[in-house]
């Protein structure tokens, strides 16, 4: 095996644990280059077949290749797709600063269908080399009743073995690519051919490295206009991933209020 | 809001790292190794995590200006801590709450180093961190020394199945650099793994704060000969998924989308094949593997044919039979044990204390059944060693249950399979605990009670063992250490007899050691063989303590002499005093005199106990409390490993263990009268003995084979 067999392997286990001891789960999309790693993922671990919806969670405020991507490979991959819509921003904590209080709509958006649908388990594509909070995260990790991630109390996970018992109304985060980094993303996107955003791709000198909302998501500096040059410039850079990402980035605790109130 | 492109750095943080970094090889060509950094509070994990990313030059542009500003705004120095410690409430009170994990690129090594947090509370977070390492960096503070967490975290690696350590003592810089305080302090951590059988791959000075000893030599330790921590990362090995054991592959659930009644699961260990022959475990159902299935169909290239540890597979039958999620696909040939009960070596997290009569689910693989815990054994605190209440395991600390499982789990002993030997403990439909299974009992044997028929009903799985080759004896005496390390020396004895079935023997010359063991022996109901080898050439002082050794415990001490054919032939060829003439001749003295007769003084034996201490020599350091001898296929146990002589003496004057008198007069280790003379004050323990060898060598051969 060869490190990406063995992250493959690995991802695998966690994807058929979670379908084997949740009841009722669903794949959260964004779209982006992580969560369609998952689907592919999630369609070997189960032998070409999703058994379980795929969560697109809409601001309505995603690039229009974003929606094109979506509707095309919904299609073409066979998935059982819920789009679920966002509250408008007057819903949202107005003490958070303004791109965190944009990007929190998804968070009310996912809340609600959480509700609609009455998921005991989300699988998200989130990884720990993505930023620091998330780099503190669980595979299994547990979502109290409000949604809201206790990281002062995280329960012990080690052996493969996860905690898969939320309590009524709670329920649980499921990290299969936590262990991945960007590099991983590209190189197995690459040698499985999973289709991408062309966002990703520079054109004119700029790519984005990671997608969100097109008005609080901004692209880097980029001549890099294959996954062989993305893989090659990931090598040298020393800019961090989510630079692009303006919530992130606005106050020192500003995506730790976001993940701690649900956030991905 | 993108990160400046020209952060400003720390122009203390500039270091040159010319020569120390070399181009990036393609990933392919890199191993990837995950090192936990453990150790006590404030021993300086973060900073030594923040100073090695800094050196190896992985950290992200602008994350230097980042934490000075977020450590300004705390008005704070600059604080490393601050890289990995993300959350605000550790920012604010700076601690580490829970792990974390970033990446590192070495020369050779793309590197995972995971943090984990030092405080007793979060030790729940520090095993979740630790139990992915393949390897680990102990912090020691130079001016503290081994504290209480360094202890606990050393403990529990060792349980957690990591045997890769590098000791890095931190914080040298505030000692001047100081070799003595140095070298005690290895000395002092080297004893205490050796102590959990683990030896250090390396002990490091460095200080963080400054980066001496990190990725660069600093001229203040030009008396240090070893790598530095950046070398080392470079120098540790992946874990690898053990292959070469017998196939377990846990069931994770059974897939019927079509006319294919597909098996899913990853192999633990082992390999599996098309046309295998397999058991499905706890069950015993036979079958062969019929075929490996995989997505997308593999086309052109054929199906796979076979997968091996580590690999998540699908599969299906020959035949229809009934398999479910937590069945264990094993090798026909080697099955796994269907435990009915069970005793392990747990660490336990709750704040509820696990107790006899106790109600907790017991997981292992993707199965699992509530249990009920019948016993509890030598629970100890393993960062103060100092032992629990009966029949009680506190939070955070360890001990050996044994419980009994509603349904059978398929299971194997950890010595004989480390990965589908371990536990964990769910309580209140939360992970609590977790070790290593030590003995298994089928359903078959009749419930016993008390320790006596408890210990005739795992007689069963402890004959098996009896068949151990050289990997699992190394891997019972492994998962034997730990346990054995928080215990007293009597505790030892009495778990290492509780732990093997047939015969024990122990081997006195009489020694003060020797005699400490004995007493503690007497004390116990422990059918251990007691022996000495008589050379023949004992001192007069000695057979008169032998003597009065069994008078005064009432016990006999069998005897076992050279041959005699052997005997006269060696002093025909080389005289009765030939041992002075040249070390071939001595070897070939104590060959005939001891070794020879200690092979049959053990034979049958599957457990040794013998007096060996780590500071008697420095060639004895490398020997362990407790360790595996493949060639005479026992355990063998030292149960004063880590006494210091002071203990031995307070011993043997609180308890009047009679000695020889010969100690009195300046002999310290008594072997044969001609070979053995008094040493001055200062003199090693063991000056005394061959003093005409070089310090090396001066091993009989008793307790060091082929050397």
């Amino acid at each position: 095996m060869d490190r990406l067999d063995e992250l493959e392997s690995q991802s695998v286990f966690i994807l058929r644990e979670a379908f084997a001891r949740l009841k009722r789960i669903a794949l959260l999309w964004s779209l982006g280059k992580d969560s369609n790693v998952v689907i592919r993922l999630a369609r070997k671990a189960f032998f070409g077949r999703l058994p379980c919806p795929v969560v697109h969670v809409d601001t309505g405020k995603k690039f229009p290749e974003m929606y094109a991507f979506r509707d095309r490979y919904a299609r073409e991959w066979q998935l059982d797709l819920l789009v679920e819509p966002c509250p408008p921003i007057e819903a949202v904590d107005p003490t958070l600063p303004p791109a965190a209080r944009s990007a929190a709509r998804k968070t009310l958006g996912l809340k609600l269908a959480l509700a609609k649908h009455g998921f005991d388990g989300l699988i998200a594509g989130i990884r720990r080399d993505e930023e620091a909070t998330r780099a503190k995260e669980r595979v299994f990790s547990p979502r109290g009743a409000e949604g809201l991630w206790d990281v002062r109390d995280q329960p012990p996970e080690f052996w493969n073995h996860f905690n898969a018992s939320p309590p009524p109304g709670a329920h649980l985060r499921v990290h299969p690519i936590l262990h991945w980094t960007e590099s991983d993303i590209w190189a197995y996107t690459r040698r499985e051919g999973i289709p991408i955003i062309p966002l990703y791709l520079a054109r004119n000198g700029k790519r984005y490295r990671s997608l969100g909302d097109a008005d609080i998501t901004f692209p880097i500096a980029s001549n890099a206009g294959t996954i062989d040059e993305i893989i090659a410039e990931l090598e040298a850079t020393r800019i961090p991933e989510r630079s692009g990402r303006a919530m992130d980035h606005e106050s020192e605790d500003a995506f730790e209020r976001l993940r701690k109130a649900g956030y991905l | 809001m993108i990160a400046p492109l020209n952060a400003e750095r720390e122009p203390a943080m500039n270091v040159q790292l010319s020569g120390c970094l070399r181009p990036f090889a393609p990933d392919a060509a890199r191993a990837l190794v995950r090192v936990v950094v453990v150790g006590h509070v404030d021993h300086g994990k973060s900073t030594l995590i923040g100073r090695l990313l800094h050196e190896a030059g992985g950290l992200p542009e602008g994350k230097l200006a980042t934490l000075a500003a977020v450590s300004a705004r705390r008005g704070m120095p600059f604080e490393w801590s601050f890289l990995l410690d993300a959350l605000q409430t550790e920012r604010d009170q700076g601690i580490t709450i829970d792990t974390s994990q970033i990446r590192l690129r070495t020369p050779a090594r793309d590197v995972v180093l995971i943090d984990a947090p030092g405080h007793a509370e979060f030790l729940r977070n520090m095993i979740t961190g630790a139990a992915q390492a393949d390897a680990a960096l102990l912090l020691v503070d130079a001016a503290e020394g081994a504290r209480e967490q360094t202890r606990r975290h050393g403990y529990l690696l060792h349980l957690l199945g990591v045997r890769q350590v590098a000791v890095v003592v931190n914080k040298m810089d505030r000692l001047g650099f100081d070799p003595d305080r140095f070298r005690a302090i290895e000395a002092e951590m080297t004893a205490a793994l050796a102590g959990l059988g683990l030896t250090p791959a390396a002990v490091i000075p460095v200080s963080a704060r400054t980066g001496d000893g990190v990725a660069r030599h600093a001229s203040a330790t030009a008396w240090y000969r070893g790598p530095t921590v950046l070398a080392m990362l470079d120098a540790f090995s992946p874990a690898k998924a053990p292959a070469d054991l017998a196939l377990r592959l846990p069931v994770q659930a059974i897939y019927k989308f079509d006319h294919r009644r597909i098996i899913a699961g990853r192999l633990e260990s082992g390999r599996i094949g098309v046309g295998d022959k397999i058991l499905v475990m706890p069950a015993a159902k036979p079958a062969r593997v019929r075929s490996i299935e995989s997505w997308p169909a593999p086309a052109p290239s054929p199906a796979p044919r076979a997968a091996t540890a580590g690999q998540s597979v699908g599969i299906t039958l020959d035949r229809e039979i009934f398999v479910e999620r937590g069945h264990v696909i094993c090798a026909a040939a080697s099955p796994a044990t269907p435990a009915k009960r069970l005793r392990a070596r747990v660490f336990w997290l709750d704040r509820q204390p696990l107790a006899v009569g106790g109600e907790i689910v017991a997981r292992i693989g993707t199965a699992s059944s509530p249990a009920v815990v019948r016993t509890i054994e030598d629970a100890v605190d393993p960062g103060l060693l100092a032992s629990d209440g009966a029949d009680v395991i506190e939070q955070n600390h360890v001990g050996e249950i044994g419980i009994e499982l509603r349904q059978p789990l398929a299971t194997d002993a950890h010595a004989a399979d480390p990965n589908s030997g371990r536990i964990v403990l769910e309580f209140g439909g939360r992970i609590a605990g977790g070790g290593l299974v030590l003995a298994t009992e089928t359903a078959d044997a009749h419930a016993p009670s008390g320790r006596r028929a408890r210990d005739q009903a795992f007689v069963g799985t402890r004959t098996a063992r009896m068949d151990l080759d050289a990997d699992a004896l190394g891997a019972m005496a492994s998962a034997l250490a730990p346990v054995l390390a928080a215990l007293s020396p009597a505790q030892r004895i009495a778990s290492l007899r509780r732990e093997l079935a047939g015969k024990i023997v122990f081997t006195t010359s009489f020694g003060l050691e020797d005699q400490v063991i004995l007493h503690l022996i007497s004390q116990q109901d422990d059918n251990i063989d007691i022996v000495t080898l008589d050379t023949g050439r004992l001192f007069p002082e000695t057979y008169a303590l032998w003597a009065q050794a069994e008078r005064h415990y009432g016990r006999t001490i069998r005897a076992v002499y050279p041959r005699h054919d052997d005997l006269e032939a060696l002093v025909a060829r080389q005289g009765i005093d030939g041992f002075h003439r040249s070390r071939e001749a001595r070897i070939a003295c104590c060959n005939v005199r001891k070794v020879e007769p200690l092979e049959r003084a053990l034979a049958g034996a599957r457990g040794w106990i013998a007096g060996l201490r780590a500071e008697q020599s420095a060639h004895r350091r490398d020997m362990a409390l407790v360790a595996a001898e493949p060639d005479r296929a026992l355990i063998k146990l030292n149960p004063l490993f880590d006494w210091t002589r002071e203990q031995l003496l307070a011993f043997v004057s609180a308890n009047d263990v009679p000695v020889n008198p010969l100690h009195a007069r300046g002999f310290a280790s008594i072997g044969c009268a001609p070979c053995t003379r008094a040493i001055a004050p200062g003199e090693p323990e063991r000056a005394g003995r061959w003093w005409w060898e070089e310090e090396q060598k001066k091993e009989c051969g008793l307790h060091a084979r082929s050397s």
